[in-house]
């Protein structure tokens, strides 16, 4: 700006010097493509004079070209990125910009306004102190505003700035403006979004944007530009207890071993007392370590190595917590659950969940609800497409340390992730534990399933047949328990059409029930194995993800993925129950390879390719898989 | 980290910020890929990224190599500088050049900036990461020189065929990042994503990190070609009819491969003074690179097929 033009003529030293102590403002932008958005942090760069000459040339040759405004410069063009977007005329995805003023420096996050951009919009909300929520100051809020407040306020950025744009296509109205505002306040406090300014703005002209408006002289608040330079966003992170969540452990020689992270909140300071998370080791911090020599304390935010009094055993995922206020660890959580991918998600089905710097797995079960981010009604679901939002209950696979996200952002916010295509799919944001996980454990006993298999000559496992609907899997699946049996062993078939008859009663066939499906099928499977017997499951099974969380349940050694491979066409052909036929006929919906996907497993245990193989000669491969994967022996005999 | 002697250390500074922003990145990239790389093009933002790299890992070495892919055609200064900072970092440095390109005889002056980039660099590139199976490779891009990279993730997700898809980018919350790929892909990171030109050299400034002397003015023998001063580096740029080489004071605001960067007339010789005439020039960083004029939105076009 005008001073910091002077300093950098007169005297860089001190304007560098000056630069380096100022602070930093990340703030986002929402509203709708025609609400001027774009056109507002153009204004934003081009009068911070952070538009270079040759920016300029580019931009009056762009706005000629693909501008919106006849000819005139479109400051929208200076923001809108990729080519793809340039030609239809709209933001689709988050984009980054930087400016700075004498007294800030600025990142703005630019966001869609659409529906279907949610997820872009969480994106940049996530990162950010602060919202501008631009509306059309001839349609005030529509319903999009009430959703961008909903979401700015779940995902808990503090402040937000109203901007009342086009105020010139409503004459300077203020009346229009006061109705618009305290229409405003009144919905932004039930959504959580406490701190709210609102200002009268014509962002093509540059009113109230950056210079005070001399058309409205009525108003006498901050300019949008002063209010971003002026806001206090030094936050109240400090004051809170100490979270170190452990990201590297560094060991280069045998006399250094250091725990590196960035401090989520609090203060770290040499010879304080903390606690480890999950394992609940108490110790002090013996250094704070630096290139520059050690230091005494370092506070939010900042990313350090620190070595410890006592030799504890920590790794990455560990949270290093003041003693005072230890961090909590649990299982299953009540948390709002964002979803951002095509594929919906599902209940029952498992995902990665990255939670500061711990990867886990966790199942979502079950969903309580999902809101109607427009109506902010609550409605019940079984599942969440792209963009929606529910509350869930998240299990994960293990206790984890963790903070509710209205508390600390850095241990409370999670991403979910696919495990086969690993795509970001979700964004968890954790609201408080559910007892349950604190109270139910599970049993430890002392007969457990090796000593169970080895009083039967054999060790407890899942041999998991796939494939399509006639392909054959019962059929095998019967032969190789009567082998077993022949060879006096154990083992007992679950067979999909069986089970649907009993505990899976209450299923359909959509992809949710069939998620659900397999889920009860696999922890029934996991406890027969347990038993100590060799259980055979014989379900279509056409998702690998929930094979994958069959295979996870049970445990990697002892579960055989068999791919009972039949063509389509040669199913189709056999047709055993005459289902293709009602299929194709339309009388039976979601039939798996007809107009529902089948997923073939990518690497399975056992390959049954049925049309080389009869299914005695596939029943005799499969036992004989067994017996060099040493399953018709006791576990303690084996090597 | 000032305040050592007081019990309340000051608010971090936006500067402090970035500085652990990236070491953050740097240290869960390092934490969750198998094999990482930093790429090291010897210019002012690789010289940044080496200093985070080593305060990330200090007292300890930074767990990955650096990699240059080289044109051939890099400044010589550029290349005593790279040797020097190499050996005094401690660090394994891998230096990669195309072959086949080479063979071809494929240089700027008579292909073009860009079929010898892409040749060269992208190409160059894509066969290093290939040869050594490296699942993330550190840059040193910014989002704020130029606008397709203002869109562009911290952690950037690439096909088995380097090829980078702006619709399928992961979503990126939060300072949580995706690092998991399948055998073949891998990932672009870029640390200094939200660093602009400015804390580059203020950083370099406040840490006194070395840099290559050709960012600060001298007198050099240069020629003035198409509107730009191109330096005479040594006798691979042929001269043209009329063409003769005069000592001009200059330095270089970017610095690529020496006939494709322009020089600007300029008398700064300290950091304060070329920060100075950064600050009060009217062009953006990218003008001296020839490159980005071939057309509009030709970055984004080059990202897509594997440019950095």
């Amino acid at each position: 700006m005008a001073s910091d033009l002077h300093t950098i003529e007169t005297d860089i030293e001190t304007f560098l010097d000056s630069y380096a102590k100022r602070d930093l403002l990340r703030f986002m932008t929402c509203g709708s493509v025609d609400d001027g958005k774009s056109t507002l942090i153009g204004r934003l760069l081009y009068e911070s004079q952070q538009v270079f000459s040759d920016q300029l040339a580019t931009l009056a040759k762009d706005s000629k070209a693909v501008g919106t405004r006849d000819g005139e410069l479109d400051f929208a063009l200076l923001v809108d990125g990729l080519a793809a977007e340039r030609e239809q005329g709209i933001t689709i995805d988050v984009a980054y910009r930087f400016f700075r003023t004498d007294r800030r420096k600025f990142i703005v996050a630019d966001t869609p306004g659409h529906e279907q951009y949610t997820r872009n919009m969480v994106t940049g909300a996530s990162t950010a102190d602060l919202a501008i929520l631009l509306v059309d100051a001839r349609k005030g809020l529509l319903t999009q505003t009430r959703r961008h407040s909903y979401l700015v306020g779940l995902l808990g950025v503090r402040h937000v700035i109203l901007a009342v744009n086009k105020m010139d296509l409503v004459a300077f109205d203020q009346t229009v403006f006061s109705t618009i505002a305290a229409e405003y306040r009144a919905f932004a406090a039930k959504v959580g979004v406490t701190d709210v300014t609102v200002i009268p703005v014509c962002a093509v002209d540059g009113d109230n944007v950056v210079q005070p408006s001399q058309r409205m002289d009525w108003y006498r608040g901050p300019t949008v530009l002063t209010f971003l330079e002026t806001v206090d966003v030094t936050g109240t992170v400090t004051a809170q207890p100490l979270r170190l969540p452990v990201q590297y452990v560094s060991r280069p020689d045998a006399d250094f071993r250091g725990f590196a992270g960035r401090i989520a909140s609090g203060l770290l300071a040499r010879g304080a007392r903390v606690r480890m998370a999950p394992s609940g080791f108490e110790t002090h911090i013996a250094r704070i370590v630096t290139p520059e020599g050690d230091v005494e304390s370092a506070r939010e935010g900042r990313s350090v190595m620190v070595t410890l009094s006592d030799e504890v055993d920590v790794s990455r995922g560990d949270v290093i917590a003041a003693a005072s206020a230890p961090v909590e660890c649990a299982a299953q959580f009540e948390a709002s659950v964002i979803w951002m991918h095509e594929e919906p998600l599902l209940q029952g089905r498992q995902y990665l969940v990255k939670i500061g710097t711990q990867l886990a797995a966790a199942t979502i079960a079950p969903i309580k609800h999902k809101i109607n981010v427009n109506t902010l009604e609550q409605l019940s679901a079984e599942k969440l497409e792209l963009n929606e939002i529910g509350t869930c209950e998240l299990v994960f696979d293990r206790p984890v340390p963790f903070d509710s996200y209205a508390s600390n952002r850095a241990l409370g916010g999670c991403i979910l992730i696919d495990r086969l295509t690993n795509q970001t799919v979700g964004a968890a944001l954790i609201h408080f534990a559910l007892r349950r996980s604190q109270n139910i454990h599970w049993q430890a006993l002392d007969v457990n399933r090796a000593v169970r298999g080895a009083q039967k000559g054999q060790t407890g496992c899942v041999l998991w047949l796939t494939g399509l609907s006639g392909s054959g899997k019962s059929t095998i699946a019967n032969l190789v328990d009567k082998h077993l049996l022949a060879l006096g062993k154990h083992s007992y078939v679950l067979d999909g059409d069986n089970v649907r008859h009993g505990l899976n009663k209450d299923l359909g066939f959509s992809a949710q029930d069939r998620v659900e499906n397999i889920r009860r099928v696999a922890e029934v499977a996991r406890l027969i194995a347990d038993a100590g017997l060799i259980t055979l499951v014989s379900f279509i099974s056409p998702f690998r993800s929930e094979r994958q969380m069959a295979r996870t349940l049970v445990g990697a050694g002892e579960f055989f993925e068999v791919y009972v491979d039949t063509p389509l066409a040669v199913a189709e052909q056999r047709d055993v129950k005459g289902l293709y036929k009602k299929a194709r006929a339309g009388q039976l919906q979601n039939f798996t390879g007809i107009d529902s996907p089948y997923e073939a497993p990518e690497q399975p245990e056992i390959h049954i390719d049925t049309t080389r193989l009869t299914p005695a000669e596939a029943a005799l491969e499969i036992v004989a898989c067994l017996t060099a994967a040493g399953m018709l022996a006791p576990e303690s005999l084996k090597s | 980290m000032s305040a050592a002697s007081s019990s309340t250390p000051a608010p971090l500074t936006q500067l402090d910020r970035l500085e652990a922003e990236s070491i953050h990145i740097l240290r869960e990239i390092t934490s969750e890929c198998a094999k990482p790389v930093m790429l090291y093009s010897i210019g002012k933002d690789s010289a940044v990224l080496l200093h985070l790299a080593k305060k990330a890992f200090y007292p300890g070495l930074p767990p990955f190599p650096l990699l240059h892919v080289d044109t051939t055609w890099k400044f010589q200064a550029m290349y005593a500088f790279r040797d020097e900072v190499v050996k005094r970092s401690g660090m394994d440095l891998i230096v990669h050049i195309n072959q086949e390109g080479l063979r071809q005889g494929i240089n700027p002056i008579t292909h073009g900036s860009g079929v010898h980039t892409d040749i060269m660099k992208t190409q160059g590139l894509r066969q290093a990461l290939d040869l050594h199976g490296f699942d993330a490779a550190f840059g040193g891009a910014r989002r704020d020189e130029e606008k397709s990279r203002a869109k562009e993730r911290i952690v950037s997700f690439r096909s088995a065929s380097h090829r980078w898809d702006p619709k399928q980018q992961r979503p990126e919350l939060w300072s949580l990042y995706n690092t998991r790929v399948h055998r073949g892909e891998s990932l672009r990171v870029f640390p200094l994503s939200n660093w602009t030109e400015l804390d580059v050299w203020q950083y370099i400034y406040r840490e006194q990190i070395p840099i290559v002397p050709l960012y600060l003015s001298a007198p050099r023998p240069v020629v003035e070609r198409n509107g730009q001063l191109i330096m005479v580096d040594d006798d691979r740029l042929p001269l043209r009819e009329g063409e003769r080489p005069i000592e001009r004071s200059v330095r270089f605001r970017t610095l690529g491969c020496y006939p494709l960067t322009g020089a600007v007339e300029s008398t700064a010789s300290t950091l304060p003074a070329i920060i100075q005439e950064m600050l009060l020039a009217s062009t953006s960083e990218r003008q001296g690179r020839l490159i980005d004029h071939d057309a509009s939105a030709s970055m984004e076009k080059k990202k897509q097929e594997g440019y950095f």
